[in-house]
């Protein structure tokens, strides 16, 4: 009950917090949003940019194959997996690059492959398919049914590149179906923070991956020739190699490079650009709900996005960068727990205000 | 009636070369072969079109339907659990007077049917009055004990209807079946609509074609009506299974016709005999609930108890007028098949009118009479279970096997209760694009029904059509299919018969103003 006086003029309070919560909202321009549809457009986005990824990492890999170098192929691949962080793989001694495109891109038996991913993406927007726009819907359907019609068989006679282009193109048409086709409210922010969440922890994962050998391999500031390979797959795995160049030319540098992917606030594809998009999103949610709750995910955000605002590179490099890196993934998973345990899945305690 | 098949020779041009004309009504043709003034466009047309352009505009609409998700899904199969619903590309045409007559009789039988349902869930006058024997009630398996004496808004029981018609060798339609409980297909109603709109452009414009896009608008406001009175501004929720239910598109398509929450029982729950629904803002409450579930699994603590479809404490929230249910539980106690024998009972004893529509012959299987005949007649009637939709439980007697007449003997003796029959139906056939030929196929018609304030029906409805060739059944659990169905204003310079305007019909003093 609400402890309040009653004055006689006005009606009799309602007995509880929710509902007076409730009659607030609906003076409100937007309705409120049901937590399982908000859950389904985070998890559409995530998998979505999963797949995006996946694929241009594939794309890259496949592609500098033709650039014959000293580095193993087996090397090559084995940092590509750890940086994807793929949970079901062939059997080592079958591993070619044959049948490691099939595993990460068309084997829907495994979870971490592209058309797992689309499936998953599609499924996520089928069950809040009144929620997103028509435009969104047939445009992610469409790209379902392609990547289902497609076989490995298929792309490898003809041109792979093509598929993965596909792909990504796909992807980037679907962010941009989506930003002019629904409203940029509450849902469409869980659509944002779904999005850069998942791309910081790629990247922050990619460079993990890929400094970790870099510090088992060399610890001096000479690149051999084919190093410079694996910087520029690096780079063009993060969509990041032109970008990269209009800011540090095309000197490749490690310490340059973790500066850019890292630290650099204007790339959309850098961690600091991530979390402050994730940061603003979860300001615009708690805006948008009035959620009295909303507190650790916001401190959670800001902290990350502080923390990548302020640190200077020569920190970082200094210090020891893969538990950097882990650090950052952890404050991300850290994130998504809170999102969930504020708007998705609270305790009815909580929201009847009991 | 039994089938005819003599046929009358077809001299038709090509692409009608194999079409079949015999006694059935031909939707097209009439009894000399000549075509019916209405179709008379179309078929111009269909003799101008070559078989491969008219095989692209096929192709094109099932394409439109696949990219936009337009699908049901096939239970028990992994690979492709979704399908289209065949869809046939030539629009099935009703007159304004066709028209007319349908929609008189369909609002008189949905006011009459509400009637029921209110009086036998409290006075039970129509059973005391001995009009039907209370027995049938009682055993009737959707008749739900726990809505007796519950005040339903607006005395609203059924406000959302699909009813089955079908059209008879002398034109006139009869009913074959009211769904009074959660009748589906109207999605297909306006997605067929839509993709006629982009195949046949110009055939569409040059017929006067009634809208049916309004459908959702109409539902809506249907729906605001039956709210519990003291919420003004209530909130309206569409229930749906989920994503596995075969009409999942359906209750997406609808929810956002209407602008309304899709829900599902998992984001519902009950507190304190209130309903709401968890946002990402907190608990929201829920004044109406369109659902798409069956009464057995609405709620957990009354009826199914391993439900996980429905929500725990809904029918007491119902029982305490907090919510409105649409439509009202135990409303298919009214479409029970035997029940559906006595709909033409049940208008004269509550409107003292004569049906418009009238009824396919009946015979209840636990009337020793009827059975006797039953029985000796099985090879040329259709036996039903009263409980069954979707076309399952049903015996074609003309297209059965001496074993399957043996089984449902057997099946009929042991439960008459769960049996109907009724003769075959020789219904109307409508010309459908087949393999290159235009074809004559049956067709049924599913208008859709809305009840709130007032009767409101859209100009059209569903044609499911029997896509194999000489098949009676309809349904697309067994192969069959939609067309667009195209209700014509009337034509400049002929008066309608006069109309007194059955949608305004005042239902609640069970007054209803007479032709």
């Amino acid at each position: 009950m609400v402890n309040t006086p009653r004055s006689k003029s006005k009606p009799k309070p309602k007995p509880w917090a929710a509902e007076q919560l409730a009659a607030s909202l609906l003076t409100l321009e937007g309705k409120p949003m049901l937590s399982r549809v908000a859950d389904s457009l985070y998890w559409m986005a995530r998998y979505l940019e999963r797949a995006e990824h996946t694929a241009r990492v594939v794309d890259v890999n496949l592609h500098q194959m033709l650039d014959q170098t000293p580095e193993s192929a087996n090397r090559r691949w084995e940092l590509m997996l750890s940086a994807l962080h793929v949970t079901s793989l062939p059997p080592h001694a079958t591993r070619d690059v044959y049948t490691i495109t099939h595993a990460l891109a068309f084997d829907r038996s495994s979870k971490s492959s592209i058309v797992s991913y689309i499936s998953a993406a599609r499924e996520n927007a089928r069950q809040v398919r009144e929620q997103i726009s028509s435009e969104m819907w047939e445009h992610i359907n469409r790209l379902y049914l392609h990547v289902r019609r497609t076989s490995k068989d298929d792309i490898w006679q003809v041109e792979p590149h093509e598929f993965f282009q596909s792909v990504k193109e796909g992807s980037h048409l679907f962010q941009g179906i989506t930003d002019s086709t629904m409203s940029h409210g509450e849902g469409w922010h869980f659509i944002q923070v779904g999005r850069f969440i998942e791309r910081a922890i790629a990247v922050a994962s990619m460079l993990d991956a890929y400094f970790g050998t870099f510090h088992e391999s060399q610890n001096g500031a000479h690149l051999l020739p084919f190093d410079y390979l694996v910087w520029v797959r690096l780079l063009k795995s993060c969509t990041a190699f032109e970008a990269y160049c209009k800011v540090c030319t095309a000197t490749i540098e490690p310490r340059c490079i973790v500066d850019f992917l890292l630290l650099n606030a204007e790339f959309p594809h850098s961690v600091r650009f991530s979390a402050n998009m994730v940061q603003n999103g979860l300001q615009a949610i708690a805006a948008a709900t009035f959620a009295r709750n909303a507190g650790p995910a916001e401190r959670l955000a800001g902290r990350l996005r502080a923390m990548l605002d302020y640190m200077h590179i020569d920190e970082v490099m200094a210090g020891n960068i893969h538990a950097y890196l882990e650090n950052i993934a952890n404050q991300c998973a850290q994130i998504h727990t809170a999102i969930h345990d504020i708007y998705i899945a609270y305790p009815i305690e909580v929201a009847l205000g009991q | 009636m039994a089938l005819t098949m003599d046929t009358i020779p077809c001299t038709l041009a090509r692409p009608f070369n194999n079409y079949q004309l015999d006694h059935a009504y031909d939707e097209m043709f009439d009894g000399q072969g000549s075509q019916r003034p209405h179709y008379r466009e179309l078929y111009r047309r269909l003799l101008d079109l070559p078989a491969s352009e008219l095989r692209r505009r096929q192709q094109a609409a099932d394409l439109a339907f696949l990219n936009q998700g337009i699908t049901f899904t096939v239970y028990g199969n992994d690979e492709g659990t979704e399908r289209i619903f065949p869809y046939d590309i030539l629009p099935r045409i009703l007159t304004s007077n066709d028209w007319h007559i349908i929609e008189r009789g369909l609002t008189q039988r949905i006011v009459a049917l509400n009637l029921f349902l209110k009086d036998l869930y409290h006075d039970e006058h129509i059973l005391k009055d001995g009009v039907i024997p209370r027995q049938l009630i009682y055993s009737c398996r959707h008749y739900r004990r726990e809505m007796r004496g519950v005040q339903v808004p607006r005395d609203v029981y059924v406000a959302v209807v699909g009813t089955d018609l079908v059209r008879l060798t002398d034109g006139r339609f009869v009913v074959l079946e009211d769904n009074l409980r959660v009748p589906s297909g109207v999605s297909y109603m306006l997605a067929n609509r839509q993709v006629m709109k982009y195949i046949f452009p110009h055939l569409f414009r040059s017929y006067n074609v009634q809208s049916v896009d309004h459908y959702g608008q109409a539902l809506l406001s249907t729906l605001r009506t039956l709210a519990p009175r003291h919420r003004p501004d209530p909130n309206i929720v569409l229930l749906t299974p989920g994503v596995f239910n075969s009409a999942y598109f359906e209750h997406t398509f609808l929810a956002r016709q209407m602008g309304i929450e899709l829900v599902e029982g998992r984001d519902l729950l009950v507190h304190n005999n209130v309903l709401y629904m968890r946002t990402t803002a907190g608990l929201r409450r829920v004044d109406v609930i369109y659902r798409r579930i069956d009464d057995d699994f609405l709620d957990p603590l009354a009826f199914h108890a391993d439900s996980i479809l429905g929500v725990p404490g809904l029918l007491n929230t119902y029982r305490a007028g907090n919510l409105g249910i649409v439509n009202a539980i135990g409303t298919g106690v009214a479409d029970d098949k035997a029940i559906y024998a006595y709909v033409p009972a049940i208008i004269r004893y509550y409107l003292q009118e004569e049906p418009i529509l009238p009824n396919v012959e009946t015979y209840l299987l636990d009337n020793l009479s009827h059975q006797t005949y039953v029985l000796e007649h099985l090879h040329e009637l259709v036996v039903k279970a009263v409980g069954e939709s979707g076309g399952y439980g049903m015996l074609i007697g003309p297209h059965s096997t001496v074993r399957q007449r043996e089984e449902f003997r057997a099946q009929i003796l042991a439960n008459p209760r769960n049996y109907i029959a009724q003769p075959t139906l020789s219904f109307s056939r409508a010309p459908c694009f087949v393999d290159g030929h235009v074809e004559a196929r049956h067709v049924d018609l599913r208008p859709y029904i809305l009840y709130g304030e007032k009767v409101t029906i859209v100009p059209g409805g569903l044609t499911r059509v029997a896509l194999r060739r000489g098949s009676l059944v309809v349904n697309s659990s067994q192969g069959g299919g939609s067309k667009d169905t195209w209700v014509l204003y009337q034509p400049d310079g002929e008066e309608q018969e006069e109309r007194e305007n059955g949608e305004e019909v005042s239902p609640r003093d069970g007054q209803y103003a007479q032709v």
